[in-house]
């Protein structure tokens, strides 16, 4: 009984308890199922984006650049398909084994052997290792031929910038090449998008409109595993191509640029007068931008570094030189303008002018006797000029050259390595170098020499702003949005407003105060060229339609001493670096005048000799293209 | 009735098998398929490996579960100690000449199977007490010997179990022990004094445990601390079980365990995959069949006659509940990772013959419900 009766105490005691657990059971689970609510329902979106993390990674593919083209639509700066050769390291079954096969077919240096063995081991084993950035041809097929021997290797097409036209446009364009550090760091757009062997912009408008020609990635998809091993391709996004860019530039006038400076430094700018289209800017010598792509080998760019001849400057727009007497239609303008001189004033010429007991020379020693401005321009007589600046002061001058486009940046801010030139005055000299302006100075000022100095481009658009009539143009190398027809632009230009878009204000065109004054200098230009005795009168064209008026000018390198005028070299004689620049300014047609130019041969002795004549060659071309052109002018407008 | 009851070992097969509790056992049958079918999907739906191992242990340990089932409560009354002290025994033998493994030496090699005896021992300790209990007097309960013999039944095993080392199975052991203490009716204070004493020393244990454990629970105290090392498994299996939702990314979908990002899926964190698949509803239902198993054994325990049939069911439900509660809330990051698998569901030979055993134990006790045991 007692037994039995502590067996009944004893199932109470442990119901009793039971009974406790089972209710902590029950808050415990629900407590549990909270808890799964909370993960699941609450913060699942949370966890999700964190899953996806996980599971897919993003690989980023080079953009597209977008297309560089002429006027015409010709193909400047495009992109061509290149074969590379990769590794993957996981595949391959014996190293060292495709690494000695792939020397000899590819003759890779040692070094290079050396640089996949390095990336090899920081790399994952299913990363590709680049081994060539370019075969050629032959050695695409040659490893495709191998391929079944190759374990582990794949031939891969993709794109890459390519040049056309080799170095007619490098001073233009500039190149592209792989980023360093610090530029991709400077670029917001560059950082999102780079991936490795990207290349970008690095000098030019390539490097300019980098943000433009840049393009999209293309982007792939891949589900990865814990170890980052791609699992397989969830889907692959498109890249968009960079913008397409359409230039000013014809590519037949800048190839002929790059033909007449052959072998020679200097520089040809050719502009409308009334767009400021620039249609070519060629530097010489050039380079050819395509060495720059997979990497320059050290003797090829010592090549290029080291030419005595600088084709590293872009001497259009960096290249400073006197004008020497293309400077004269801008004096001889000033001085009308400012009411110094007129047609009829008259200097008598001994070739020489004595100031303070300084002799100043002019070109021709037995001096050109009494000139008119028509005279003086034609045959280029200094003695005239010196007595015109002296009478017109440097800082009336210098008022006038500056309207006219000198001392300033003619494309703005579109080329970094530009170049502001320098048109003296005498507060300039008094802030800068510290002492008063001499009167002297004022008279070799006159003739384009001293401390004035002017790149080419800036010389083309002063010579374009003469010949329409004394009206300011806006230089431009980019089709823009909304293309000036030359005929609106010649319209709005002779109305004196213009409506600027970048501004959005009405610009004032007008760069004289009497446009008799512009027909005057005109008149002595066609002279110079046209007429007997003119300075280019033998690089002529007598029919109209190529007619055209123009001014020599020849600067300068050295002071010559007395006894090398004494001695009267020739060039030859003269040891290259002291060999005067050979400069000219044109316009023409000379009847319906539409396209400027300036020519500029480093140490190629005179004007009249040295660059002229290359006038005469380039404006045959130029006036062939304008139908050409005119016929263009509608071609697809392109937003920048 | 008198009769009846006298005449219980006599019980014809056919009558066991109609006393069977159908609904405990098409539980554990559901459970089992369901094992099956998420060891598939850790397998990444192939059947390769775990699925085929899994199938034949559950294809071999479910027959021994009605197998164990037929033998007469009573026999699992007079054979407890006996299966302790043999269990005891492997633990030495364990100890001494066990398979060393990432470790630990845990395991012994049965030549078909890896035998973990420290799994046996979960059942084994609730069997030795209930029996101890069942004969204990409710006066003596609270006396000092039989205190004294409880704590060193709870505490022997434990100290080779945390020598292999394994905290996880001797937490579970302790746990399995001490609930039949309370059911056995030990006062309420002496279990909240050693809670006490257990929270004062609690820093000082910290500084006997092993570097990789208190990693573990520095880990579980900042997930993030060292997301890539130590704090891996818990933000993944986290990560796995929310990204699943409320419908789950659907069977053979998981992509955290197909793309091998969540570790011992197969093992302890099975419930991880199971929830990143089968979502917030699948892993409701998974816990109301869970419930199932559970109440269905309490009940079996509340109708038993004697005090040993009804110790060990609801020592064993407990057990079975505090398995649950320790491995979810490892997965689910509500306490540190400690080794404890998910009853049938994870991979693992011992633990399986464990529940399978205490399963059929718990059968016999149905079966043999009206048994009084002296």
């Amino acid at each position: 009984m007692i037994r039995s009766n502590s067996g009944i105490r004893k199932t109470d005691v442990i119901n009793r308890r039971m009974f406790i657990i089972g209710a902590a059971k029950i808050v415990i689970f629900v407590g549990i199922i909270a808890r799964l609510f909370s993960l699941q329902i609450n913060e699942n979106k949370k966890y999700l984006t964190l899953s996806d993390k996980n599971r897919i990674r993003e690989w980023k593919l080079p953009p597209t650049r977008g297309n560089i083209v002429d006027y015409f639509g010709n193909v400047i700066a495009g992109n061509l398909k290149v074969y590379q050769l990769h590794i993957i390291p996981e595949q391959v079954e014996n190293f060292n084994y495709l690494l000695v096969r792939l020397k000899n077919l590819l003759d890779l240096s040692d070094k290079r052997i050396a640089r996949i063995n390095k990336l090899k081991k920081e790399l994952k084993p299913w990363d590709s290792i680049i081994v060539s950035e370019n075969l050629s041809w032959s050695q695409f097929v040659k490893i495709n031929n191998y391929l079944y021997d190759l374990v582990g290797v794949k031939p891969v097409m993709t794109i890459s910038r390519n040049y056309p036209f080799n170095d007619v446009y490098t001073h233009v364009l500039g190149y592209v090449s792989q980023p360093n550090e610090q530029e991709i760091l400077d670029n917001q757009i560059i950082q999102e998008r780079f991936v490795p062997g990207m290349k970008i912009g690095k000098l030019g408008l390539e490097k300019r409109l980098e943000n433009h020609l840049i393009g999209t990635n293309a982007i792939q998809r891949y589900e990865v595993n814990a170890y980052g091993k791609r699992i397989n391709q969830l889907e692959h996004q498109k890249g968009k191509q960079g913008s397409k860019i359409r230039l000013t530039v014809d590519t037949e006038i800048q190839k002929a640029c790059g033909e007449l400076l052959k072998e020679k430094a200097g520089s040809i700018s050719v502009m409308d007068i009334y767009t400021g289209d620039i249609i070519a800017m060629y530097s010489s010598p050039s380079y050819n931008p395509n060495l720059f792509l997979f990497g320059i080998s050290q003797d090829e760019w010592q090549l290029i570094r080291n030419n005595p001849l600088k084709p590293l400057i872009n001497k259009t727009l960096s290249g400073l030189y006197s004008p020497g007497s293309t400077i004269k239609p801008i004096v001889a303008l000033s001085a009308l303008e400012n009411n110094v001189i007129d047609t009829k004033f008259k200097v008598k010429c001994t070739g020489k002018m004595e100031l303070y007991g300084q002799t100043f020379h002019c070109w021709k020693e037995k001096g050109h006797g009494w000139v008119s401005l028509k005279n003086a321009m034609k045959q280029s007589c200094d003695t005239y000029f010196y007595e015109v600046a002296r009478l017109l002061g440097v800082d009336r001058l210098n008022i006038t050259a500056e309207k006219f486009g000198l001392g300033k940046k003619v494309l703005g801010d579109y080329f970094d390595t530009e170049k502001k030139g320098l048109f003296p005055n005498t507060v300039w000299k008094k802030n800068n170098l510290g002492k008063g302006w001499v009167l002297g100075e004022t008279l070799i000022t006159g003739i384009g020499q001293g401390y004035i100095q002017t790149t080419p481009l800036q010389l083309c658009m002063m010579t374009a702003q003469i010949a329409n009539g004394g009206f300011a143009v806006k230089p431009k190398i980019i089709v823009d949005s909304n293309p000036i027809s030359y005929e609106d632009a010649k319209q709005s230009m002779e109305s004196g407003l213009l409506f600027d878009t970048d501004s959005e204000k009405l610009l004032d065109k007008k760069l004289f105060k009497n446009q008799k004054n512009i027909k005057i200098v005109q008149e002595a230009m066609f002279a110079s060229t046209n007429e007997r005795f003119g300075t280019s009168y033998k690089s002529r064209i007598d029919d109209p339609k190529y007619q055209f008026a123009g001014k020599t000018g020849t600067a300068q390198v050295k002071r010559i001493s007395k006894r090398e005028r004494e001695l009267d070299l020739e060039l030859e004689q003269i040891p290259y670096k002291d060999r005067d620049h050979a400069l000219y300014v044109a316009y023409g047609p000379y009847v319906e005048p539409r396209y400027a130019l300036s020519i500029i041969v480093e140490h190629g002795g005179s004007g009249s000799k040295a660059a002229a004549p290359i006038a005469k060659k380039l404006f045959k071309l130029i006036i062939d293209r304008h139908d050409l052109r005119n016929k263009q002018s509608n071609f697809e407008r392109i937003t920048v | 009735m008198f009769q009846h009851d006298r005449l219980n070992n006599e019980i014809t097969l056919f009558q066991k098998i109609k006393n069977l509790d159908y609904i405990l056992l098409i539980s554990v049958i559901l459970l089992s398929v369901l094992s099956v079918f998420v060891m598939y999907s850790t397998d990444g739906g192939e059947i390769l490996f775990h699925t085929k191992n899994h199938f034949v242990k559950l294809a071999v340990f479910f027959p021994l579960m009605i197998f164990v089932a037929f033998f007469n409560i009573k026999f699992w009354h007079n054979f407890s100690y006996i299966i302790y002290f043999i269990v005891i025994l492997l633990l030495i033998y364990v100890s001494f000449f066990g398979i060393k493994s990432s470790g630990s030496q845990r395991w012994m090699d049965l030549y078909l199977f890896v035998l973990q005896p420290s799994e046996l021992m979960k059942v084994a300790i609730i069997m030795c007490l209930a029996k101890y209990y069942h004969r204990l007097k409710i006066e003596n309960v609270n006396s000092f010997t039989s205190i004294t013999i409880v704590l060193s039944i709870i505490i022997i095993p434990i100290i080779f179990v945390i020598a292999q080392p394994d905290l996880g199975t001797s937490i579970l052991i302790a746990l399995s022990g001490l609930i039949i203490l309370w059911l056995g009716g030990m006062k309420i204070k002496y279990f909240i004094y050693s809670f006490i004493t257990f929270l004062i020393s609690l820093p000082f244990i910290i500084s006997f445990l092993k570097p990789y454990q208190k990693l573990r629970i520095l880990t579980f105290l900042d997930p993030d601390r060292d997301p890539l090392g130590a704090g891996y498994q818990i933000i993944q299996s986290k990560i796995a079980i929310g990204s699943g939702g409320l419908n789950g990314k659907g069977f053979l979908k998981g992509t955290q365990s197909y793309l091998d990002f969540l570790p011992e899926k197969h093992t302890d964190f099975i419930f991880t995959l199971f929830s990143e698949e089968f979502g917030f509803i699948g892993s409701v239902g998974l816990l109301i069949l869970y419930s199932i198993i559970i109440f269905r054994i309490v009940r079996i325990g509340a109708i038993s006659r004697s005090n040993f049939a009804r110790l060990f069911c609801f020592g064993y439900a407990f057990a079975i509940f505090i398995y649950i509660v320790v491995n979810l809330s490892m997965v689910l990051g509500l306490l540190p990772i400690v080794g404890s698998p998910l009853p049938i569901m994870s991979y693992g030979g011992s633990s399986m013959l464990a529940t399978m055993i205490g399963f059929g134990i718990v059968l016999s006790a149905k079966i043999n419900h009206k048994q009084m045991i002296a």
